[in-house]
């Protein structure tokens, strides 16, 4: 069976696609993790009153885990699913 | 513990209506359950909101409403991190599983293994990985249950495991997957209405301003609530609960059951965005329901009626709303255990019946009705094991379950899973190696660990330092599959995978 050159592409820009969100999502979590873990006095520090750092950050890295699948679902349903359409013609 | 209240009239009300409503779904459901396509997937004819709030109501558990809003409670900023960590899986999810997951498998996340690799040895070693997630996660939620309806309802802890284990069946038995998702589809509306109504009444009354809540909170309780405490001492253990919360989601059986639900890939990926919506929206109401319940109700009285911080939520139900909104959120608690017990069930039916039944001792020889019955005698099976389990951990300290189910799913199936749709030399020896490596070494790392060996044996020391085995066993399953692959290539089973990444972008046609 010899490659298909449309699929190796539609396959090579998903799994791109895929590797860079995966790799931006973990970076954020697990830098909130580090953090938390590492530097307790910076996070505890008070911006406005009721509100620390910390806080904050943890409430952007739920903000950022849905831009980020936002963003995945919407160049999926553009990008992704025509190429797929015109892989199955 | 004392029960919260005298089994209120409300409770009871809110308590029959929702299992004569569930009941009543799964009659409905029954006459449409014909074949194995309908029992495990629904006829794959859940649209992708649908699918987006049953996964809500499959992964919204108990423990993450009454265990995560009570953690807050008890210890401010420790808890969120749970419910940071509790979300942050869904988007891996989302790019990295459900469509390849839709498009490559019919019933089991083993099925994306068995299409390209040796079907008896995948299925056998997914499914004892697949059982263990399923064991301890049911193990967790029974005894949860029967502690959770004797403080809500003073009913006696076997009553509410029998009870639990009685409707539960009911639902997966006749209802099949159709059932299980209407349920969870329910659950979810009423755990996102009810969580939002009672944050709506604790911001009223703090001018709708978050802010002003955490500011009360850490006049009271001094500022140290509002960052980082005990809960993480040790950073090592801290990534480590964090790879396995994040990465666990993404091997958790029941959760990739439902993207078989769904016609297509493109709706499994619509679904997974709804799902991460509203459970994201969901656990920033935790913050607003865990500081509710610290300022409002108070460290001294929660800890009162449960030292674990169980009761949170339902005690903030009284002080904001009374007794009639206590008793509709106990029904909540109840329905989210209801729901997430049925899907688990379903999902370890599926890897008896149609892993290990249908395609291992059968050949996949089986035909619809006999498909149908050894799913249903597995489902009976399940509900008379997970009663018997709930009963026999009465009493015990089941919290850390939970976390190894997790730290299994993460370390024994997310690994194998992800090599299998993105590693085209991937063989079946290593995969298998990968899958069993990974359930057996969080098993005995979580046995040598303080959890077990301190806090439960109640020994001077534990043998292995972290709490959390994810950080040394989800790259040991990794690593295990890579070496293996490499050392013992199989040049056949990477061609499979060549012919089948067509079928993984295009799906079946």
């Amino acid at each position: 069976m010899t490659p298909d050159p449309n699929l190796e592409a539609v396959s090579a820009a998903r799994w791109r696609v895929a590797i860079s969100l995966t790799a931006a999502m973990m970076v954020t979590y697990f830098g909130f993790i580090l953090l938390v873990a590492f530097n307790k006095p910076l996070l505890g520090s008070i911006l406005t009153p009721g509100l620390s750092l910390g806080m904050l950050l943890g409430a952007l890295v739920i903000v950022v885990a849905w831009a980020l699948t936002w963003f995945y679902v919407r160049w999926a349903n553009t990008h992704y699913d025509s190429s797929v359409d015109r892989l199955r013609q | 513990m004392t029960p919260l209240a005298a089994p209120n009239a409300v409770a009871i009300a809110f308590f029959i209506l929702f299992i004569v409503l569930s009941l009543g779904i799964t009659v409905w459901a029954s006459r449409r359950t014909r074949t194995a396509d309908h029992f495990y997937t629904a006829g794959r004819s859940v649209t992708a909101f649908q699918n987006g709030l049953a996964l809500a109501g499959d992964y919204m558990s108990a423990a993450s409403f009454l265990g995560i809003a009570g953690l807050v409670a008890l210890s401010g900023f420790d808890g969120l991190i749970y419910s940071i960590g509790f979300l942050v899986g869904w988007p891996i999810v989302t790019f990295l599983i459900a469509e390849p997951l839709r498009n490559l498998g019919r019933f089991t996340f083993a099925d994306v293994l068995a299409t390209r690799l040796t079907q008896t040895p995948i299925r056998i070693s997914a499914a004892i990985g697949s059982l263990a997630v399923i064991a301890f996660y049911l193990i967790a939620q029974m005894v949860g249950a029967g502690n959770l309806i004797r403080l809500l309802f003073g009913l006696p802890y076997e009553v509410a495991v029998v009870i639990v284990g009685v409707v539960m069946l009911a639902y997966v038995l006749f209802g099949g997957m159709i059932a299980t998702t209407w349920v969870q589809i329910v659950k979810a509306l009423l755990l996102l209405g009810g969580a939002t109504l009672l944050a709506g009444l604790v911001l009223a009354r703090f001018g709708f301003n978050p802010l002003a809540l955490f500011d009360a909170a850490a006049r009271t309780y001094g500022p140290g609530v509002l960052a980082p405490g005990r809960q993480v001492t040790d950073p090592i253990d801290a990534v480590s609960l964090g790879l396995a919360l994040m990465l666990g989601t993404a091997g958790l059986p029941h959760i990739l059951m439902r993207f078989y639900t769904v016609r297509d890939a493109r709706t499994a990926r619509t679904s997974v965005g709804y799902a991460t919506a509203f459970i994201g929206f969901f656990y920033l109401l935790t913050f607003v329901l865990g500081f509710g319940a610290m300022v409002i109700i108070g460290r001294d009285a929660i800890t009162k009626i449960d030292a674990g911080g169980n009761m949170a939520a339902p005690l903030l139900a009284e002080g904001v709303g009374g007794t009639p909104f206590l008793g509709f959120i106990a029904a909540v608690a109840f329905a989210t255990i209801l729901a997430v017990v049925a899907g688990l069930t379903l999902s370890g039916a599926a890897t008896l019946s149609h892993d290990l039944w249908v395609s291992v001792f059968r050949g996949a020889r089986a035909d619809e009705r006999e498909q149908l019955v050894v799913a249903r005698t597995a489902t009976i099976v399940l509900a008379a094991i997970s009663i018997v389990l709930g009963i026999t951990f009465k009493g015990q300290n089941v919290a850390y379950m939970v976390g190894l189910a997790f730290a299994i799913a993460a370390s024994a199936n997310f690994p194998a899973l992800v090599l299998a749709i993105f590693w085209p030399r991937l063989t079946t020896m290593a995969a298998c190696l990968s899958m069993l490596t990974g359930t057996v070494s969080t098993l005995v790392l979580i046995w040598m660990s303080p959890t077990i060996q301190v806090d439960i044996l109640h020994h001077a020391s534990a043998l292995f330092p972290l709490r959390n085995p994810g950080v040394v066993t989800i790259p040991l399953a990794f690593m295990v599959a890579i070496v293996a692959s490499i050392v013992r290539p199989v040049p056949s089973e990477a061609r499979r995978f060549a012919e089948l990444e067509r079928q993984l972008h295009v799906g079946v046609q």
